[in-house]
């Protein structure tokens, strides 16, 4: 397999100069972004990679050649920085670029693999490595790498910022000698990354924030950024009714439409997030539009998929027959060259962290390495995309990452966790119903004096149960302890049988009520020390 | 109003008594109210048991020893209990508090075990429901004595924490389970004729009890530890009920029922955080699918850095934020007293400080509550891990204290590490962490932890409680405003 051999250093000799890593100026139209920030580049150089950083690369981004120079960087032009070994980009490089790359280079940069295989396929001709920064797996580890979670990070950001550049009205309330303006009413669409970053922007610039994803696990979330998790009338549905999922499923669709319309015709600004896998799922339809108050703002994030609103006409701004303002932009992270730059240049200098192990500036591509092969979609003259599915752990609660892909199509969502709250639901009743019956036969089957002890044990264990089951965490230990002093009753039985004529039983019940009178005393005092020390600040 | 009347309303009395107490103990403010009306319940049940005794001996004087045989005998019992449990109890650190408990288990099982052969020799005319009662009641007696003696030698590192393995472990377990039910079907055919046989038969069920009490429990491994100490909390409680139901006892019955379902849904509660399946820790010896992992043998090794004491304390002062996740290491070097005065002196500089705590940090659930209350660390600054898990991001210093399994970024990354899919504390998130360590060996899990390596973590090795103190001592003096 090509895994070992790769395993190498690009450069066979081990004592060549460090590889040369290009920053090269973004050659699509309207892009403010750079790849490296001077500080980035710090850290690159601390690596051990020479940096070469085309004059004038991060102009638009406010960082001039000086700071990449006082950084460490050799500023030189576009030849040098294309011809480098390492080539760093922001968006995928034309053909005229790929052009001035050497054979071999390694290309990092966001490629769109799943719909480009020929640019793929182009890249595997030219012998150069493809590393895309947008397929990196998405566990906890490569989240530092992870440029979509920037990117959504920013665009959720700069979502609030154009909404509030084109509401006509103040997003905090106030009250004046003038009298009052109320707050903006917010209303966001999916709860990812860009959703769970415009929801927090809006409520600290004072706006009531109401926010609905088809993932109910994520309201906590919402809630926790101080924003009102709106709750789906549909969820409330699909409990009740088990069995007919698929009819349910387009009433839950209805239903999601109606509580779109409400929230929608309430808000001043809604902010819509739904893109899954770069295609933007239909959320608010030209009704709902029409239904909105005029100089209300709609901001679609996922315009570059097509728009979740139907009117939405991607990199425009446009306004509406009723007054509505729909803001399709599609280069809201470049509209903040300067920050967003900065952030992605530091996912670039997590990768190259990752690829150089020796921090001797000789990139590795390591394919044994889950998240290096994940993002590798070309190497050594083969397409490598797509990657293998990555293995994630059992159980592990993946960090909430879902970028500019917050909410998956509503209404299969809502039939499939309909579907499986039924089948819960179905096995437990059958689970429980020949639990009972069980212990109805076995009851019946006993002696009269045994079914009333058996009353008085059920029902104790119930109680047990319930009383123990809001216990607070730090109060675990004292409660063992005191529940074991209370199994030292087992003295009760002890105390009994310690008049007993038969001598053996004597001595036994003897050192049994010696051991479980130990246990009550220890067991108390214990619980009592302990407990002692428990003190809320004063 | 007769005797037995009498004795029947304190028993009730009693046991709703205990239930108080174990609601009470749900709460931080009710939980000293709950432990005191514990202790009322218990003296009420012992006062019905020792007039109902006595009363017995007086009433019965041809089955029983004379009066003042049985009350010497009660006063004798209760004089020994007083005199060796109160001095263990005033005398115990809190960090041995796991293998207090521990051994207080043992012996609710050991008494269990032995009401219950009593009850064999003793009680007669019970039938079949009686015999098997007996067997039961021995078996749950038996295993839990020797499983908490297991854990408490496992705990008081006077055996090896690592997992016992035995070659078909799972069929040695059903094999004992089976003979057991053989001799219990037995001991219902030879019934009360044949008493020499049926005690034989007795003794050799508790035998087995043991036996699988202590495979079981040698079975699992040291870090799965709380769960097992709260496990044999719920086990003993089993005991104590089936000791009722062959004395025909209401209170024993209650409150066993009462201590054995609460033990398992704090089990329960444990095993959630852990990510553990419930039901294999019913049946004991989880925690390793027969491949023990070989102690740092895989793993990320690489370069760590180190801190000095004056670097930790010069970060602490600068920092805004604190967290401090503690752990077992704390409990061993007693380091909890330095680290409240670190807390106090870090917070009168207006750092905010908090304490984030695993569920299973320590060697039984609450481990590191008990300590922090024992050096007066407010209770509203200690967080457990859902509460504070998503504030590292925004925290300035990590302190991690003697805490290493439950840190260890392998849990999320890496999904053949033994400990993979059990929830941690992201203190990697964190601007910067610091890990007290007194080397670079790794946790009780056998895991080598990753987050040592890592450019934001800085290791200062050494005594916990000498570095922390060092750290008070290097505090820049002057308060910040």
């Amino acid at each position: 397999m090509t895994s070992v051999a790769s395993a190498k250093p690009l450069e066979a000799d081990k004592t060549a100069h460090p590889m040369t890593l290009g920053v090269p100026a973004e050659t699509k139209k309207g892009e403010r972004l750079v790849a490296a920030s001077p500080k980035t580049v710090g850290q690159l150089v601390a690596l051990g990679y020479e940096v070469i950083v085309q004059s004038g690369a991060g102009q638009q981004a406010t960082f001039s050649d000086e700071d990449y120079a006082d950084a460490g960087a050799t500023i030189g032009d576009a030849k040098a920085a294309w011809g480098a070994d390492v080539v760093t980009a922001v968006n995928p490089p034309g053909t005229a670029q790929l052009a001035k790359m050497r054979k071999g280079a390694v290309l990092i940069s966001m490629m769109s693999a799943p719909s480009s295989p020929d640019y793929i396929a182009d890249l595997a001709k030219r012998g150069v490595t493809g590393m895309a920064l947008d397929a990196v797996p998405r566990i906890s580890r490569a989240q530092s790498m992870d440029v979509l979670s920037t990117m959504s990070n920013v665009a959720g950001y700069r979502a609030v910022i154009e909404a509030a550049e084109n509401f006509g009205g103040m997003f905090t309330g106030q009250v004046t000698a003038a009298g009052k303006t109320p707050p903006a009413q917010v209303f966001v669409i999916g709860a990812g990354v860009a959703g769970l970053s415009a929801l927090g922007t809006a409520t600290s610039l004072g706006a009531e924030v109401r926010a609905f994803d088809v993932r109910p696990e994520v309201g906590e979330q919402i809630e926790s950024m101080g924003a009102t998790f709106v709750q789906a009338e549909a969820a409330q549905q699909e409990v009740s009714a088990d069995g007919y999922a698929k009819e349910l499923s387009k009433e839950q669709e209805e239903l999601t439409a109606a509580m779109y319309a409400e929230e929608t015709a309430k808000a001043d600004v809604v902010i819509t997030t739904a893109l899954v896998r770069g295609k933007a799922v239909r959320t608010i339809s030209a009704e709902m539009v029409a239904g909105m108050k005029p100089g209300s703002v709609i901001v679609d994030l996922a315009a570059v998929g097509g728009g979740n609103c139907e009117l939405t006409v991607p990199g425009e701004r446009i306004v509406t027959d009723n007054g509505v303002i729909i803001v399709g932009y599609t280069d809201l992270t470049s509209r903040m060259p300067q920050h967003t730059s900065q952030l992605f240049g530091t996912n670039i200098v997590n990768v190259m962290k990752l690829m150089t192990p020796e921090k001797d500036g000789q990139a590795v591509v390591n394919l044994e390495d889950e998240v290096v092969r994940g993002m590798t979609v070309a190497h050594a003259g083969e397409v490598l995309w797509p990657p293998p599915p990555v293995k994630v752990s059992a159980g592990s609660d993946a960090p909430p990452a879902a970028p500019t892909t917050p909410a998956i199509d509503p209404a299969e969502k809502a039939r499939l966790d309909a579907q499986a709250a039924a089948k819960k639901a179905t096995r437990r009743m059958v689970t429980s119903a020949v639990a009972a019956v069980l212990v109805v036969l076995a009851v019946s089957f006993s002696p009269l004096s045994f079914v009333s002890y058996f009353t008085i044990f059920a029902l104790a264990v119930v109680v047990g149960f319930y009383v123990i089951s809001g216990v607070s965490h730090s109060l675990h230990t004292p409660l063992m302890a005191q529940t074991n002093a209370i199994s030292g009753i087992i003295l009760v039985g002890a105390l009994l049988q310690l008049g007993s004529t038969n001598i053996a039983v004597l001595v036994m019940s003897f050192v049994a009520a010696a051991i479980a009178s130990i246990n009550i005393f220890g067991g108390f005092l214990v619980s009592y020390r302990m407990l002692g020390m428990f003190r809320k600040e004063a | 109003m007769t005797i037995i009347g009498l004795i029947q309303g304190l028993y009730i009395v009693a046991g709703i008594m205990f239930i108080l107490s174990l609601a009470g103990l749900s709460k931080q403010t009710t939980a000293r109210g709950g432990n005191i009306v514990g202790i009322i319940g218990m003296g009420l049940a012992l006062l019905a048991t020792v007039g109902y005794s006595i009363y017995q001996s007086a009433e019965f004087p041809d089955d029983r020893q004379p009066v003042w045989l049985t009350a010497v005998l009660i006063v004798a019992v209760l004089a020994i209990g007083a005199a060796v449990g109160t001095p263990i109890a005033r005398r115990v650190e809190m960090t041995q508090m796991p293998e207090l408990i521990a051994a207080f288990h043992s012996f609710v099982g050991l008494a269990a075990v032995l009401v219950g052969i009593n009850s064999y020799i003793a009680d007669h005319g019970g039938g079949a429901v009686h015999l098997v009662e007996v067997a039961l009641g021995v078996l749950i007696g038996a295993y839990t004595f020797t499983g908490s003696v297991v854990a408490y030698l496992k705990l008081s590192a006077k055996m090896s924490s690592a997992p016992l393995v035995l070659p078909g472990r799972n069929a040695l377990n059903i094999g004992a389970f089976v003979v057991f039910l053989a001799l219990m079907f037995w001991l219902v055919a030879v019934g009360e004729e044949n008493q020499t046989l049926g005690v034989v038969l007795v003794v050799a069920m508790t035998v087995i009890g043991f036996a699988l009490g202590w495979h079981m429990v040698a079975a699992i491994g040291g870090g799965d530890m709380p769960v097992v100490v709260s496990m044999l909390n719920s086990y003993s409680g089993w005991a104590a009920a089936a000791a009722g139901f062959l004395l025909g006892n209401n209170l024993l019955l209650i409150t066993g029922a009462l201590v054995g379902s609460s033990g398992a849904i704090l089990s329960y509660i444990m095993c959630r955080a852990m990510n553990r399946s419930f039901i294999s820790v019913i049946l004991g010896g989880f925690g390793s699918d027969g491949t023990a992992p070989a102690p740092g043998a895989d793993g990320p090794e690489g370069e760590y850095t180190e801190i000095t004491v004056d670097g930790a304390a010069e970060a602490l002062a600068t920092a805004k934020s604190v967290i401090i996740t503690p752990g077992y290491g704390m409990a061993v070097a007693k380091a909890q007293y330095p680290v409240a005065e670190l807390t106090q002196r870090l917070r009168a500089r207006g750092i905010t400080v908090r304490f984030g705590v695993h569920p299973v940090a320590g060697r039984l659930p609450g481990h590191m509550n008990v300590l922090l209350a024992e050096a007066k660390v407010p209770y509203d600054i200690v967080l457990e891990m859902d509460e504070i898990n998503d504030d590292f991001a925004g925290t300035d210093v990590v302190l991690v204290i003697g805490a290493n399994d439950t840190v260890n970024p392998a849990a999320n990354d890496d999904p053949t590490s033994p400990i993979a899919g059990m929830p941690v504390l992201e203190v990697w998130n964190a601007r910067q962490v610091i890990v007290f360590k007194r080397s670079m060996a790794t946790g009780y899990a056998g895991v080598q932890n990753p987050l040592f390596f890592k450019e934001n973590t800085d290791m200062l090795f050494g005594d916990a409680k000498t570095q922390v103190e060092a750290i008070v001592a290097a505090l820049p003096v002057g308060q910040k405003v």
